[in-house]
């Protein structure tokens, strides 16, 4: 797909730092209010493709190769499997949460009934959800941008 | 008209006569019943996993096995297209 | 009567699906029926876990004056639409790469001539 008009270029360019800021809140604030890692991950993959579609798939394809996008979601996979398995070596149960309740990090636990939100809750699940939300935006993005770049060139050779 | 048509029509009344009646043996709407397994989840949620918020603390402290099946889901579907659209340099 | 209006809501939804996967020639339109599918049997999932008057189930500035477990939704329903609507997404976007494969290869998306040119 080509690229489009000036108009649409400098209306992505204003509305995709935007959509990111709302997508990382909304993973970051998971454990308080409606939301998590898949989606928020979901969100910002929206905004990524709405800059896909403003500047057209040959130059996004040029400067981003599938390649290192495929490396970070591997990343991401690997983080929420090594959070599991520290949940394994500090309390005996596989995706322990070894974390809540204990003064440290996150350790801090809220009052039972109605409170206001205290970020410093939750335990070892906000790590879990920045480790989902990376491997979601890293693989909406790869499945878009591969698919996009794949039906703009004439032949394919496989 | 081809055989085809005519046993694919055949199959689609045989699944609506089944889905019709057995819409009126499920709970009615609005009134689950006996439910003890949610509600020692929303009474112990704050104590055991420390968060305000009961749906992800079932996605990742009570069920978080069925997460890592979802996530492993996500890299083969990746795996996959990354296969499909390959290029091989001749 | 009036109570099961909305399983006959979802039972309408899978109907379309299945219709547009069974009776239809295009390739792209069988997709879509399989989607419409998928979207019925979230629905599903989701209206099983309702209480009548409830609130959602998180703690954070509830309204004043609500009974915690007698009065809030489910929340294990909601927690498997999650992993159901990734599935649907995961399955969409292979469906759709070998859409596009099998159009490459033969020139049509014509459901009744791909049957036919075994090569």
């Amino acid at each position: 797909m080509s690229e489009m008009t000036k108009i649409v270029k400098t209306t992505a360019n204003i509305l995709f730092p935007l959509t990111m800021i709302f997508g990382l809140y909304v993973i970051a604030h998971g454990h308080l209010t409606p939301g998590g890692g898949f989606q928020g991950g979901a969100i910002v993959a929206s905004g990524c493709a709405l800059l896909l579609v403003a500047y057209g798939s040959p130059w996004v394809f040029d400067r981003i190769k599938e390649k290192r996008l495929a490396a970070f979601e591997s990343m991401g996979a690997i983080g929420f499997i090594v959070v599991a398995l520290l949940g394994l070596v500090f309390s005996a149960v596989f995706f322990g949460n070894f974390l809540a309740g204990s003064g440290g990090l996150f350790g801090t636990t809220p009052a039972t009934g109605s409170t206001l939100a205290d970020f410093n809750t939750g335990g070892v699940l906000p790590l879990m959800n920045f480790a989902v939300g990376v491997k979601v935006i890293a693989g909406l993005f790869v499945i878009v941008l591969v698919m996009a770049y794949a039906s703009s060139i004439k032949e394919w050779r496989s | 008209m081809e055989k085809r048509t005519i046993a694919a029509a055949v199959a689609f009344t045989v699944v609506a006569v089944f889905f019709l009646f057995s819409i009126f043996l499920i709970h009615p709407f609005g009134r689950p019943g006996q439910v003890p397994m949610d509600d020692h989840i929303i009474q112990h949620t704050q104590n055991e996993t420390g968060t305000n918020n009961a749906v992800t603390s079932v996605v990742f402290d009570y069920r978080g096995f069925d997460t890592l099946g979802e996530a492993t889901i996500l890299f083969s579907a990746v795996a996959g297209v990354l296969l499909i659209f390959r290029r091989v340099k001749s | 009567m009036i109570e099961y209006i909305p399983y006959i809501t979802v039972v309408a939804m899978i109907f379309i699906g299945l219709y547009a996967v069974l009776f239809r020639r295009n390739l792209i339109k069988i997709v879509i029926g399989i989607s419409i599918i998928e979207s019925g049997v979230n629905l599903f999932l989701v209206i099983l876990g309702y209480r009548e008057g409830g609130v959602a189930p998180i703690y954070t500035s509830l309204p004043p004056g609500t009974t915690y477990p007698g009065e809030m939704v489910l929340p294990v329903p909601q927690a498997l639409t999650l992993t159901s609507i990734v599935i649907g997404v995961a399955v969409l976007a292979l469906m759709l790469s070998l859409v596009m494969h099998i159009y490459r290869k033969y020139g049509t998306l014509d459901v009744r001539k791909i049957r036919r040119l075994k090569e």
